[in-house]
């Protein structure tokens, strides 16, 4: 299996073989975290720009950390104090990082597509992090990741999916890279959280919680997005929590040793209690972890990428 | 790939590996601080069978780990194909400790740069020394090995092949010409 694309842009746009060999190259950089010097020269000389439209503090702190493991230069725009206020477009601001002869750009952007726009006009690699509601590759990698470092495969396995999946990029991406690896996905929300015609890629609807935890290996608890509230589309959040919070009682009905993720920040008393967020079922800062050998192993296959590519 | 001849079978693997186990207790005056660390794939399997005629000799464990060394490679940023990144476990403190580095092939000497930059990394041996099953001459760098199962004078045209047991299902090593 070798890797020959220069940007990762989604789930959806890779093969089975592509996300297994981003998940062995993980396993494999995960060591060098543990080490006492936690740093290796596989992409010294290498420069990544976080260029984030959108706030973020654990997946720019992520990608940045793993951008320094590697031994690449990393430099963070922020876009409010940058020429994007004076109105510069993306793809202006992109050959502009290119022109500055930058390795790798890692963006977030609150435009579905925004990344497979900016690497269509660009020869660098560009890799996403979070556009709109589209894809968060990244996060659903290291969270098939922990999975698989957990239960020893993927295939199979039953995993549940609560919360906002309709605003939800981590879900897309989960969704994408589950099925493929030959997972069964449910998931679980109020009717007007759901994507229309989301039924068509393959997964499960359920609306109560208790059905769709009752035969899982794992559940993914996405985080309700109240900052993104438009008005009337959400539900309160007691109500919510009542019908599909994660709660030690509903848990103590699910299987004994299923695991409980999150892709965080976790809202504590809204999607799931204190007492599961920091119980023995719950694998969340692992996944903080695991996030940086996945995202050190996406830098480096794309960094390698557009080495064999010219 | 033609005409393979056989420069080494089964026994004169295991012969080898037995003679380097003695020379290695020998140099170190025994076995204390002693540890073995094996560079991906072959020089680990190469490294345990080491590990096992050292303790049939002194009846003692020795450390043994295994290197992946593609994070250090000195051709990574050369068009020069993709190469896979394997696990490093080293689950020992390497520092003040008398170090066996061990591969197949000793050839350009790259891989065993790239392998003591990646173990300085790791801490600081007392000493680190190198064995390795073949030595087919052509170094790039000054590198030499202090333990040296054979000595196979080659051409740059051909090619060594080291098969193990554990990766190929045979041991013996291979010389070939390239097309």
């Amino acid at each position: 299996m070798l890797w020959t694309k220069k940007d990762l842009l989604g789930l959806e746009y890779l093969t089975q073989g592509e996300i297994e060999l981003i998940l062995e190259t993980a396993a494999s950089f995960k060591e060098v975290s543990t080490r006492e010097i936690k740093k290796v020269p596989a992409l010294r000389g290498k420069t990544a720009v976080n260029l984030f439209y959108e706030p973020s503090t654990r997946t720019r702190v992520s990608f940045e950390v793993a951008a320094k493991r590697l031994s690449a230069d990393v430099i963070n725009i922020a876009t409010e104090t940058s020429s994007v206020r004076k109105g510069e477009t993306l793809i202006d601001t992109g050959k502009n990082i290119q022109a500055l002869k930058a390795d790798i750009i890692i963006m977030r952007h609150n435009c579905s597509g925004a990344a497979n726009m900016l690497a269509r006009a660009l020869d660098i690699s560009v890799v996403n992090a979070g556009d709109g509601w589209h894809e968060h590759p990244t996060q659903a990698l290291l969270d098939i990741f922990t999975l698989k470092e957990k239960l020893g495969k993927i295939k199979g396995l039953n995993v549940a999916i609560v919360g906002d999946i309709a605003h939800s990029r981590v879900a897309r991406s989960n969704i994408w890279g589950l099925t493929k690896l030959g997972a069964n996905v449910t998931l679980c929300a109020p009717k007007m959280l759901l994507p229309v015609e989301i039924e068509k890629t393959g997964v499960k609807i359920s609306s109560n919680i208790d059905e769709a935890l009752r035969n899982a290996d794992a559940v993914n608890v996405l985080r309700m997005q109240f900052e993104r509230d438009e008005g009337a589309a959400f539900p309160e959040q007691l109500d919510y929590y009542q019908r599909f919070g994660i709660t030690e009682e509903r848990l103590a009905k699910a299987k004994k040793d299923i695991i409980v993720m999150h892709p965080g920040p976790i809202n504590r008393g809204v999607e799931m209690s204190s007492e599961v967020a920091d119980g023995s079922n719950s694998v969340i800062l692992e996944q903080v972890t695991n996030g940086i050998a996945v995202r050190m192993a996406v830098l480096f296959l794309v960094a390698q990428a557009r080495e064999t590519k010219t | 790939m033609k005409e393979k001849a056989k420069i080494l079978d089964k026994e004169a693997i295991a012969r080898s590996i037995m003679r380097i186990a003695h020379e290695i207790i020998e140099k170190n005056k025994g076995t204390d601080e002693l540890c073995l660390v094996g560079i991906r794939n072959r020089g680990v399997y190469i490294a345990k069978r080491l590990a096992e005629c050292i303790k049939k000799i002194e009846v003692k464990d020795i450390a043994t780990g295994a290197l992946d060394i593609t994070l250090y490679r000195d051709d990574l940023a050369l068009a020069s194909g993709q190469p896979l990144v394997r696990k490093t476990e080293i689950d020992f403190d390497i520092n003040d400790r008398n170090l066996v580095l061990v591969d197949d092939v000793l050839y350009t000497g790259r891989t065993i740069r790239a392998a003591l930059d990646a173990l300085i990394d790791f801490g600081r041996p007392k000493s680190i020394q190198l064995a390795v099953l073949v030595d087919r001459g052509h170094r790039e760098l000054p590198i030499r090995a202090d333990f040296v199962g054979k000595n196979i004078p080659t051409s740059k045209k051909e090619t060594v092949e080291v098969h193990l047991e554990e990766s190929d299902g045979i041991d013996e090593v291979l010389i070939a010409e390239k097309e």
